[in-house]
This record gives C-alpha cells, sequence and structure tokens, in this order.
C-alpha cells in the first residue's frame, strides 16, 4: 500500500498520473473546466527539470506537444470542447505520422461555448471521427479519481506501445470533483517507456517500417538519425508518396495496428453483471449514478447490472455484445442525444432492446433520472 | 563538407518549376549552414505547407514536414524540449503570416531561439495562384480577378513590433547578402526572421505580367536597395535590403531554466 494519499481533484490526479508515467513536457491553452490541469502542470513539472509552455492557442499547444514528442518526451495536452475542435487537424496529423502523444478533453456542455462550467459527454463520436480521413483513435474514460490515475497512466502505456495520440475523455463532474486517491509507489504499474530503434549510426533508418508485430521503433530528433516526418502520406523513409500500393498499406497499417488491439487497449469494470436482466451501459462521471441504482436495486432483489467502459475507442463491441447477451433491457446512462447507445445497439443482436437514459441541459444525471427513465422502459409509467 | 552533403539525393527531383526561386533560398539557406559548421544532427528544419515549405524534405536533417500555418508552434515543442538544437523554419508568406500570423507573433514575442525565413512571393502558389497577405492592393490573382484591394503587411515592422531581436530582408538575385544574413540569423541567439523576396512566375509572374523568372529576379535588383542608402533617399519607395534589428534580449529556453532553478527542480 501506498503511503502517499492526496485529497485531490480528478484535473489534480491526472497530472499526477502523468508524471507518474513519465511526462516531461506540457503545452497548452486554459479553458474551462480543464484549466486546473494546465496550473497543476506549471507548478509541477519545473520542480522535477520538466517544461510547461502556455501557447498562444490549441492549435499551437498539439502542435508544440507533438514537436517535443519527437526529441524523446512524454507529453500532453489538456483542454475542453472548443478547444478540442481546434485540436482536430493537429490530431490527424498526429495519427498519420504517428507521433506518441495524450490529449485530454475534459468535457462540458456543447455545441460551441455552450455550457462551459457544465458537464456534458457530447464529443465521443468527435473523439473518433473529429479530424478528417479514415483513422483509429484510442479514446479512454474513468468514473472516480483513481480510476483517472490509472487510466491516464494506461493513456501514456498505449500512445507509446502503438506510437499513437491517445485521448482521456474525461467531464466536467470527474475534473472538479475531489477525491481520495493513492498514488502508486514507483514500479507498483508497470510503465511502457519509449521503443528505440537499435539501428547503428550510418546504417539506413526507416523509421515508417514496421516491425512484424506492426511496432515501430522511432529515433529521437537530434539523436543519429535524421529523417523526415510529415502529415503527407508517405512510405517507409517518411517522404511523400501517392504510390497506390504504399498509400494503401499505410492506411490499413494506421488503422489495423489500433482495431487488431482491441483487447488488450481494452478497459472495463463491471458490477453485479454475472444473472443482471437489466443492463446498465455507462462510462464516466454518469457511471456513478448508475452504479447507485444497480446498488440500490440489488438490496430490493431486483436483477441490474452496470457495466462500465473505460475504453470507448477502439470501441469493445465483442465485449458488450458477449456482456449483454443474457439481458432483457439494456440502459445506457450518458449526457448527450445518444452516442455510445448507438454503438452498443450495433454491438449487440437485439438492438431494439437498447434504451436511453440520457440528460442534455448541463445537469448531472441523478440516480432519480435513471430510475424514472427505467420505469418508463420497463413500462410501469412515470 | 560541400553542399550536396546537405541533400537527400534520394528525393529529387525535386517539385518546384522551373524559375522558381525557393530552390535558390534552398541552395543558399545550405550555403550559410555550411560556413556555420554545424553538424546535421544537431539541425531540426520544421515547415508548414506550401511550395516553399517543401525545402524540409530535401535536406539531411532532422526535418518535420507538419500543417499549413503551424510550423512556428511544432518548432517551439522541439526547440523547448530540447533547446541545445539547432531550428530552422523555411515558410511562405501565406503559411507564415496568413494562417500562421498568430504563431508567428508569440514566437516573436517569446523570442525563442530559431530562425524564420519567409520566402515571399506575394501569392499562394501550392494552391496555384491565390492572393496572400503580402500581395499588395492592386496586384492580381486567381482570387482577385478584379485587383485586390487588400494592404499588405511590411515583415520587417511587423517582426520589429512582435519582439523578434534579428530581423533582416534579402532577395533570390542578392544571393551573397542572402547566404550572409541567414548565416548571421541562424547564429543569433533569440527569434530570428529573415524574409527573401523569392519569384513565383508560374503565378505571380504570369497573373501580373511580370515576365520570365530573370525579368523578376532583375526587378528585385532595381527595385531594392540597402538599408539606409542615398537611392532610398531619393525613391522612397525602394524596398531596403538588409540587416534592420539585431540585439540581445532573454531568449525563451534559457529564462525557463531559471524557472527550473526557483522551482528548485535543476538536477
Ligand atoms: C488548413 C489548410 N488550409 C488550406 C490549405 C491549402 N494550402 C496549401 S499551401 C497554401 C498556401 C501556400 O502559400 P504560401 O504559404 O505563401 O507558400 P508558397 O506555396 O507560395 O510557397 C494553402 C492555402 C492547407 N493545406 N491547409
Ligand atoms: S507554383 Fe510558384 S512557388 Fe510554387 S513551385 Fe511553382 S513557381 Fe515556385
Amino acid at each position: 500500500m501506498s503511503e502517499n494519499i492526496k485529497f485531490i481533484q480528478g484535473n489534480e490526479a491526472c497530472v499526477e498520473a502523468a508524471l507518474y508515467g513519465g511526462l516531461d513536457f506540457y503545452a497548452g491553452y486554459p479553458i474551462t473546466p480543464s484549466t486546473e490541469i494546465a496550473e497543476h502542470m506549471a507548478v509541477r513539472l519545473p520542480q522535477i527539470g520538466g517544461k510547461f509552455i502556455q501557447m498562444e492557442d490549441e492549435i499551437a499547444s498539439i502542435a508544440a506537444i507533438i514537436g517535443a514528442s519527437l526529441t524523446g518526451h512524454k507529453v500532453m495536452t489538456a483542454t475542453s470542447g472548443p478547444g478540442f475542435s481546434l485540436m482536430q487537424e493537429g490530431l490527424g496529423y498526429a495519427v498519420m505520422a504517428e507521433i506518441p502523444c495524450v490529449i485530454v478533453n475534459v468535457q462540458r456542455g456543447g455545441p460551441s461555448t455552450g455550457l462551459p462550467t457544465n458537464v456534458g459527454q457530447g464529443d465521443v463520436m468527435q473523439a473518433q471521427w473529429g479530424s478528417h480521413g479514415d483513422y483509429s483513435i484510442v479514446a479512454i474514460t474513468a468514473s472516480n479519481n483513481q480510476d483517472v490515475f490509472n487510466m491516464t497512466v494506461h493513456a501514456f502505456n498505449i500512445a507509446e506501445t502503438y506510437r499513437t495520440p491517445v485521448i482521456l475523455l474525461f467531464d466536467e463532474v470527474i475534473g472538479h470533483m475531489r477525491e481520495r486517491v493513492d498514488i502508486p509507489e514507483k514500479g507498483e504499474i508497470n510503465l511502457v517507456e519509449r521503443l528505440k530503434t537499435q539501428i547503428k549510426t550510418g546504417v539506413d533508418f526507416h523509421p515508417y517500417l514496421p516491425r512484424e508485430d506492426g511496432r515501430l521503433p522511432m529515433s529521437d530528433f537530434g539523436g543519429v538519425h535524421r529523417y523526415n516526418v510529415t502529415g503527407l502520406a508517405h512510405d517507409m523513409w517518411g517522404f511523400p508518396t501517392n504510390d497506390p500500393q504504399i498509400v494503401h498499406g499505410l492506411l490499413r497499417h494506421l488503422v489495423d495496428k489500433i482495431n487488431n488491439n482491441v483487447q488488450e487497449i481494452t478497459r472495463y469494470k463491471e458490477y453485479c453483471m454475472d444473472d443482471a436482466e437489466l443492463v446498465l451501459v455507462s462510462y464516466g462521471s454518469t457511471a456513478r449514478s448508475a452504479l447507485h441504482v444497480v446498488n440500490n436495486r440489488r438490496k430490493r432483489g431486483e436483477r441490474l447490472g452496470l457495466l462500465e467502459l473505460q475504453t470507448l475507442w477502439p470501441f469493445p463491441y465483442s465485449l458488450v455484445k458477449e456482456k449483454c447477451a443474457k439481458a432483457s433491457y439494456i440502459g445506457v446512462v450518458e449526457l448527450n442525444m445518444g452516442q455510445v447507445v448507438q454503438l452498443v445497439r450495433n454491438a449487440v443482436d437485439k438492438p431494439e432492446r437498447v434504451f436511453l437514459i440520457n440528460r442534455i441541459d448541463g445537469v448531472f444525471i441523478s440516480p432519480t433520472d435513471i430510475r424514472n427513465t427505467l420505469r418508463v422502459i420497463q413500462g410501469k409509467g412515470m | 563538407m560541400a553542399v550536396r552533403d546537405y541533400i537527400r539525393d534520394r528525393f529529387f527531383p525535386h517539385m518546384w518549376c522551373p524559375g522558381c526561386g525557393h530552390g535558390i533560398v534552398l541552395n543558399n539557406m545550405l550555403r550559410a549552414i555550411e560556413t556555420l559548421e554545424l553538424s546535421k544532427n544537431d539541425i531540426v528544419m520544421v515547415s508548414g505547407i506550401g511550395c516553399s515549405s517543401r525545402i524540409s524534405g530535401y535536406v539531411d536533417f532532422h526535418t518535420l514536414h507538419t500543417i499549413h500555418g503551424r510550423a512556428l508552434a511544432f518548432a517551439t515543442g522541439v526547440k523547448m524540449s530540447r533547446p541545445e538544437l539547432t531550428l530552422i523554419v523555411p515558410m511562405g508568406d501565406g503559411d507564415a503570416l496568413a494562417i500562421g500570423g498568430n504563431h508567428f507573433i508569440h514566437a516573436a514575442r517569446r523570442n525563442i531561439d530559431m530562425t524564420a525565413i519567409i520566402m515571399n512571393n506575394r501569392i499562394y502558389g501550392m494552391t496555384g495562384g491565390q492572393y496572400s497577405p503580402l500581395s499588395g492592393y492592386g496586384a492580381r490573382a486567381s482570387t482577385a480577378p478584379y485587383m485586390n484591394i487588400d494592404q499588405d503587411f511590411d515583415v520587417v515592422q511587423l517582426s520589429k513590433a512582435a519582439g523578434a531581436t534579428f530581423v533582416a530582408r534579402s532577395t533570390t538575385y542578392h544571393v551573397q547578402q542572402m547566404t550572409d544574413i541567414i548565416r548571421q540569423a541562424i547564429s543569433h541567439k533569440g527569434f530570428s526572421v529573415v524574409e527573401i523576396l523569392s519569384q513565383c512566375p508560374t503565378y505571380f509572374g504570369r497573373q501580373n505580367k511580370l515576365g520570365t523568372a530573370v525579368d523578376m529576379m532583375t526587378r528585385y535588383k532595381d527595385t531594392t536597395t540597402p538599408i539606409g542608402s542615398k537611392a532610398k533617399k531619393q525613391n522612397p519607395d525602394l524596398i531596403e535590403r538588409g540587416i534592420f534589428v539585431q540585439k540581445e534580449m532573454p531568449e525563451y529556453c534559457t529564462e525557463y531554466e531559471k524557472v527550473i532553478e526557483r522551482a528548485g527542480g535543476g538536477a
């Protein structure tokens, strides 16, 4: 057990976890409700000899972390709604150039400036589809501050393993809520360090030639291998090409390296699922209210269960299908007009049994809200 | 080392049109780097998108070809995370001052140690000749078929006002001056801006009836003059060439080392 127990906000837990995971470069632009991440980074990073910079906007922020990642550093930026929209082009660049980095989006109410200080979960689809073109992304979330810690470390590990940007899709409730967090001792959680090439000076290095296992060893900018990095379709040297065969191979690689590893990437939690007739599926802060309902109903003998998704992208279709196979009803609890509910419908055998339990008014969904919708689903009226 | 040693000949021929000024800038930039005797491993070239930005692909440094307008922000991340590296950022006028204008003034304001080389052809070459913020009133472009009514920036004044600590201008005609200026700009500790007037015969030249590439370069000879020359006093319309600003100011990465010290994070 760790001696280091803190009572902190989710945003601060994210900062501590990033540092634990090896982060030493952060660039960002303040925006509610993610600002505390920048503020804590500004305090903490120089204390460990790391670097913090407040850029002129979010476009510059994601650009700066990509640049810093290329010199061999673990990097992160954090934002919310409008800033996340501004980052989309840079995000696509990090996908195409395969740059490990972590992007936190502490979701608020949208669209546009929307509800800056209120909670929302409306960016789930944007996380995967926000940048142009075909690609796969990893997006991870959490429902309590200890999980914020664990999932943040997981995000850095995934970013390094697959050379990919990873999105931490938290929400305002999680970001601002204070809870106990046990900071693990060094070594308690495994950390993935950057895979560096073994190729010697003077020997041709192919920065974009995947190994047999699909992984791409890197060489730091400033090191002995000089190569080109571009957002254009490129060959194994990183040089632009339109060659259809090479382009096809590149796009397949970008998508397959994520989609072929869904199991390794997926994290989830389950509560009372063994005999559940009514399964609630939720993620982030709303999973807390869902869990409350499940625990209360179980006391009354009702067979409710909760599947809490922590990995949202790549969406764990097989997991959801398997876990929901025996359920008569499935209720997806989320703070948007129905984003994950669509994915769940695609995953299960009987999509007509999947219902949306939501709020879209910036107010956190309460157990009572969930119970009221459940009455309707179960045909008991309001 | 010979200039050729700085080139990735595997990736030639290059993509520029015959007569394009950007190749001249590449050549003289490499000559400048050669005189500085820097190790290729210590140079990072970061560029955005445009004909000019393609320079980065052809040189044997660490090269980062990014997205339109954002090169300086990427470069900021590279430099801050590894301050001992030498950062060179070739940019088009649109890349630097339209879509990238915000990053440009902020990089200048921070005085972060890197060299921005703005290859000013007064047009968007890559996309086929639309007007840029440097085209200027009266110019023709595919998106200004009835004459451009946008006023242009003066790159030198803008850079000065934004806080750049080295500001200079030259042209593709004045290659010796260009090489000398780029050399000094790279050696300068702080944010350096070098504006190079560079011809785009294919679009700006054709649209504005300026003749061949040679005609356009000859015009650079005729319409420019050294800073503070007698000719300038007689003809104020002449464009001045030379080094306008060269001053010592606290450099961003060096200042951040002090932040680390104050925070107690020094090794
Ligand atoms: C976000 C974005 N918008 C627009 C473009 C299209 N585009 C590519 S290059 C360019 C302008 C190029 O002009 P300039 O920067 O002056 O460089 P030149 O090609 O003249 O050297 C534009 C508008 C783009 N690539 N990305
Ligand atoms: S279009 Fe203009 S700027 Fe682009 S390569 Fe041709 S001449 Fe050069």
